[in-house]
């Protein structure tokens, strides 16, 4: 019987393509600089998830990138994607759909862009 | 904390929905500063994601026998920067390799536009990047990266060494220092908005 401590130090690194089952896409259509936050449910959640899942939960408390998501969890891009994405359609995260991922930000956007860079 | 995280991330109802993300692409060859860029206006010291790749090659000495799968993994770095509340740029810096281009697909996918640096000691690295962005017709500009405080040739000369389009902007800067970073990227947008307008009218 090992202490639980034990568990907290460093971890064995898990084949990043056994925490999505084989897959790298996700059905969902999200970017890499999509950003995703926690949701209520994902929150109440959190006990009951895999580690991967509950990483994700209380990293996105902040919002933060599909990117981002995997450089703090160090699993390769694909993986996040497919995390999230699956985490998306359980409710747990979810992200801003007011623009379609793909498409060219449209003249307002750039416009709001541009005053935020300047006002840096 | 006063409050509960998810009291402000309920977003299903659509109360309070989370920052939209906007992005640039830093490109070009070699250690010609693309790190450097990033890293000089982001708000947090740029990150490191891999994007690992299945690549079927198939064996040349055997016709027809089994393919051979071999990954490559392509480390890219990435900084953000938050405008306003609501707002985040992100700016990714492309895999050296000119070969990933599998990577560029998914990085200027809803882009801005892309800034290519350029060294005017080993212009020709950067061709590849403005093939890719002429190509996409995504929108770019040319830094001129002045690596001895300035650079080796003026903007004129790398203009025409480089045949872009002439309203496509070049400008001289220094990855170095916050200022100049933002300018070009302000020039950027600005290039993007102007484009965006003459494609709306
Ligand atoms: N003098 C000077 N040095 C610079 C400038 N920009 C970058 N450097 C230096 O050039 C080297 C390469 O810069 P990086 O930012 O790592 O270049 P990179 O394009 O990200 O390199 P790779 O990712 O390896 O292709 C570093 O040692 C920088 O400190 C500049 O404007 N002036
Ligand atoms: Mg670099």
């Amino acid at each position: 019987m090992s202490p639980p401590e034990q568990n907290e130090g460093r971890r064995l690194r898990v084949r990043p393509y056994a925490i999505t089952g084989g897959r790298t896409r996700s059905t969902t259509d999200i970017a890499l600089e999509t950003i995703v936050v926690t949701t209520r449910r994902g929150e109440e959640m959190s006990g009951r998830l895999t580690m991967e899942k509950g990483r994700i939960v209380a990293l996105c408390r902040t919002p933060l990138s599909v990117a981002e998501i995997s450089a703090y969890l160090s699993v390769p891009l694909g993986v996040a994607r497919v995390l999230v994405g699956d985490m998306t359609e359980e409710g747990y995260v979810d992200f801003n759909r007011a623009r379609p991922a793909g498409d060219r930000p449209d003249l307002k956007l750039l416009e709001r862009v541009l005053d935020g860079l300047q006002a840096l | 904390m006063a409050s509960k995280p998810s009291d402000d991330v309920e977003t299903t109802n659509g109360s309070s929905p989370p920052p939209m993300p906007v992005k640039i692409v830093v490109a070009g060859g070699f250690a010609v500063g693309k790190t450097t860029f990033v890293g000089s206006i982001s708000e947090i010291e740029p990150l490191t994601t891999e994007a690992a790749m299945t690549k079927v090659a198939e064996d040349v000495d055997n016709v027809g026998s089994a393919t051979a799968k071999t990954t490559t993994t392509v480390a890219m770095d990435f900084g953000r920067i938050s405008l306003g509340t609501d707002l985040i740029l992100y700016l990714f810096g492309t895999p050296g390799q000119d070969r990933f281009w599998f990577m560029w697909d998914d990085l200027v996918r809803g882009a801005i536009g892309a800034v290519v640096m350029v060294d005017t000691r080993k212009l020709e690295e950067s061709f590849p990047a403005i093939d890719y962005f002429e190509e996409h017709e995504v929108p770019f500009v040319i830094g001129v990266n002045c690596f001895e405080g300035k650079a080796a040739h003026d903007v004129p000369d790398v203009r025409e060494a480089l045949a872009v389009n002439p309203d496509t902007p070049v400008v001289l800067c220094d990855a170095r220092e916050r200022a100049s970073t933002k300018m070009v990227l302000l020039e950027l947008v600005q290039h993007a908005l102007a484009r965006a307008t003459a494609a709306s009218v």
